[in-house]
């Protein structure tokens, strides 16, 4: 069965929104200088790119079936729910090899004096 | 095999093309990047990609079964950029 053809536009223009915006988050991860100012760019493409993507086959699969095709939706759940943490551990991991590293590069931590092994004491804290 | 128009599916080769530059650009990154942060950061992005292409591929191919491995990459992706992200934190990652 054929897809009417609003639906082909639609379809079509949230694929080529979707990766376009994911190139220019990969891009942005290639052009950008330091780490601190590269990990904003993927998250163009896991949030987005992402959506427009399943919401694409989600419209696609709805329509093509005829009934309610909403699986893709689990992964825009599990990629929302995943990213941040994955983000977080990385941004954490990276202020903490930039301090022990002793290149003065990023400023001090608040809760400890000396900024070096403030891994353990800034838990749980803001 | 597929029924759906010749828009739809040049709008999908060009889809799946700009994905594949998307995932050279992360792996420039995890060859190139100075520090492991950022190899570890190319690796999010590259998987992230590859999902998204294999999503595109099931639309191209009508296909429903293509999910599933989306669904396991995005899964497993997580868990292990999770741990790497923990083993540059800590030195380990399982305490």
């Amino acid at each position: 069965m054929n897809l009417p053809l609003w639906a082909e536009l639609l379809i079509s223009a949230l694929v080529l929104g979707g990766s376009l915006l994911a190139l220019v988050g990969s891009f942005g991860l290639v052009t950008l200088r330091s780490f601190f100012q590269r990990i904003h760019a993927p998250t163009l493409v896991s949030t987005m790119g992402m959506w427009s993507i399943t919401l694409a086959t989600v419209l696609f699969f709805s329509l093509q079936g005829g009934q309610l095709y909403l699986h893709a939706l689990l992964i825009t759940f599990f990629i929302a729910l995943t990213t941040p943490i994955t983000t977080i551990f990385l941004m954490r991991a990276a202020l903490f090899r930039e301090r022990m590293s002793g290149r003065n590069t990023v400023p001090p931590s608040v809760s400890a004096p000396h900024g070096t092994q403030n891994s353990d004491k800034t838990k749980g804290k803001p | 095999m597929t029924l759906t128009s010749p828009i739809l599916l040049w709008c999908l080769a060009a889809g799946q093309f700009m994905l594949v530059l998307a995932m050279g650009c992360a792996l420039v990154r995890i060859v190139r990047g100075p520090a492991a942060q950022d190899r570890v950061m190319g690796m999010d992005c590259l998987y992230v990609n590859g999902m998204l292409l294999i999503l595109l591929l099931g639309l191209q191919h009508a296909s429903a079964f293509y999910f599933e491995a989306a669904m396991l990459i995005a899964l497993f992706g997580f868990v292990g950029s999770t741990a790497m992200a923990k083993f540059l934190l800590r030195g380990e990652v399982i305490e």
